[in-house]
């Protein structure tokens, strides 16, 4: 419990850090200890030595993933360019098949500006909510956000040009996305209207593809070059409220990525493909807290981590699938 | 650091800490997050400019509710957009601060006619903005016809018109319930011969809401004026109509009333 709420805490902007004493179990403890026996060192180092000389490309969930985002949004252009009627209006708001969905941080802040409840956003956003929940909150940004697959572009030529040395990644403090959170949130309440729509890239993207471009989207182009040239990610990692609204609906979801310490070799592949490292640091030699465990809430179960990991230490899991079967 | 030299010593028994390379890369990326959140924080309220100095009077769709109550309820979804028949819902750009996203009507490109009937958008409106309250096209308020350049009015010059309303090139639909009383038709494709020219009337899909009225006594003053009645809900027909151009008769939006 103590450990998820570091997690949970390390999704607001807490520093990550190794399992305690007290939070770390006794098999967890011998598996560590045993795993810095001379011969497991040995084995290790081998297996390292091994996967050098056959490197494994794996595109499997990124491909899965693209493809999602790419018919999520493109439902919604179809419904209005061909009138088919599947999904009406933008993320921010919509009917599937006549059955209401908002976006919960969007509803959120309508709800805070316009000092009123609205059934039909209520119903909308419980239906979001209940949806999201299931496959893991911040499933939404990396399964369905159109503004997600725009930035993991950049973030390729980002990586592209700091691998040749052009540009540096400038990282920024992870608790500026909850400080955000909540001057957005009072923002909409004080001054009634829904302040951070105004420079919200997701929906800014989502209506210029369904009803076509607009002025508005050169300052999602801004936020794109901020994130190719200046920090990695910028948007997603530090800023995006909407990611932190996702975190706290998923956060403890059944759909989870789940890491096997013993088949781990602790080389850190999947730290360096991950949009928010800082849940993958359990990884790390002697910090994981159990012998297997869920990654936690700010996991966007993007699946980068499982697709580069050689080991397969990394995995989709619902949680609880294992007792039910 | 140029000021170590400069300061005087630390106060005894405090020695200044030297920072070391991990420390200061920490002090940055605090200072940079705090820049970054100001910035965020700056850009989101530049919306407000175009909003306080009302840059923009939109005439918003049937059932808008007040304007700064409107703007909070939005939620910038444009299922208004999708289920009007003729198309006369856009969203505005970035340039209209917290209306980015927010529906309105160019009355005099496209008009809010009503081919609908049922006022399609207000059911769509998920939020409310569009006030569910209204069920009847008569409810709607959405501003009110003023006849702004009396003086390019063909009726009032007593005069006929023949051909186009708009000319060959004119985008706009209109229900001309005796050839498609569904299907809304190009204003284009239905060329008028009138004696006086009476489109602003002719077209209003609200009864009594305009009407010509003699300009004198004598039966031979062929001059006719457009009065707008109470009844007029402010949806543009008579703007997009009207032949003169720019328009003799135009919209004041709800948002310009209240003011």
């Amino acid at each position: 419990m103590r450990w998820f709420l570091h997690k949970l805490a390390m999704m607001f902007g807490a520093e990550p850090r190794k399992a305690g004493p007290e939070e770390e179990t006794d098999a967890a403890r011998e598996m560590k200890v045993f795993k810095k026996t001379k011969p497991e060192v040995e084995k290790r180092k081998a297996l390292i030595a091994d996967e050098h000389t056959h490197p494994v490309v794996r595109r499997k969930w990124r491909n899965r993933r693209w493809a999602s985002i790419i018919i999520i949004n493109g439902l919604f252009i179809v419904s209005f360019a061909w009138d088919v009627q599947l999904v009406e209006g933008s993320l921010s708001a919509s009917r599937f098949l006549g059955f209401h969905m908002a976006d919960p941080n969007a509803a959120l802040q309508v709800f805070l500006a316009f000092r009123e409840v609205v059934l039909n956003l209520v119903i909308g956003t419980v239906t979001v909510v209940a949806l999201w929940w299931i496959v893991g909150g911040r499933a939404f940004c990396s399964w369905a956000c159109p503004y997600h697959l725009l930035a993991e572009w950049a973030e390729a030529i980002h990586l592209w040009l700091h691998a040749k040395g052009w540009v540096k990644d400038h990282p920024f403090h992870r608790g500026l996305r909850l400080v955000l959170w909540v001057i957005f949130m009072l923002l909409a309440f004080l001054t009634g209207y829904t302040v951070f729509e105004y420079i919200n890239p997701v929906g800014i993207v989502s209506r210029a593809l369904i009803y076509g471009p607009t002025v508005a989207v050169i300052w999602v182009i801004f936020l794109l070059g901020i994130e190719i040239f200046f920090s990695r990610r910028f948007w997603c990692r530090y800023v995006c409220p909407i990611g932190l609204t996702y975190g706290i609906t998923g956060a403890v979801a059944p759909v989870q990525v789940k890491y096997d310490l013993s088949k781990c070799l602790h080389e850190g592949e999947c730290r360096k493909v991950c949009l928010v490292p800082h849940v993958l640091e359990i990884t790390k030699m002697g910090y994981a807290s159990d012998t297997t465990e869920f990654i936690g809430p700010d996991c966007t179960r993007c699946g980068l981590c499982i697709d580069v990991c050689p080991q397969d230490a990394l995995s989709f899991t619902v949680r609880g699938l294992d007792k039910i079967i | 650091m140029t000021d170590a030299a400069e300061t005087p010593p630390a106060r005894p028994g405090k020695p200044k800490k030297k920072l070391n390379r991990r420390e200061l890369e920490r002090r940055r990326m605090l200072l940079r997050s705090v820049g970054a959140g100001f910035a965020a924080l700056a850009a989101g309220l530049v919306g407000f400019y175009p909003v306080l100095t009302r840059i923009f009077d939109r005439l918003r769709p049937p059932g808008a509710i007040p304007e700064d109550d409107f703007l909070a309820a939005c939620i910038k979804c444009g299922q208004c957009v999708q289920v009007c028949p003729v198309k006369a819902i856009e969203l505005a750009d970035g340039d209209e601060g917290f209306g980015l996203g927010v529906p309105y009507i160019n009355a005099r490109a496209q008009a809010c006619d009503f081919s609908c009937d049922a006022v399609q958008c207000v059911l769509a409106c998920p939020t409310g903005a569009l006030s569910h309250d209204i069920s009847h096209k008569e409810d709607v308020k959405m501003g009110f016809a003023r006849l702004a350049r009396p003086e390019a009015c063909l009726a009032m010059k007593g005069q006929g018109f023949k051909g186009l309303a708009r000319g060959p090139d004119f985008e706009g639909l209109l229900r001309y319930a005796e050839i498609d009383r569904w299907v809304p038709q190009p204003v284009a494709s239905h060329p008028y011969d009138l004696e006086i020219c009476d489109l602003c009337v002719r077209e209003c899909p609200i009864e009594n809401a305009i009407l010509l009225a003699p300009m004198s006594d004598d039966p031979a003053d062929k001059r006719r004026m457009p009065v707008v009645h109470d009844a007029c809900v402010g949806c543009g027909t008579c703007e997009m109509m009207c032949p003169a151009e720019p328009a003799a008769i135009v919209i004041d939006p709800a948002i310009v009333l209240e003011s």
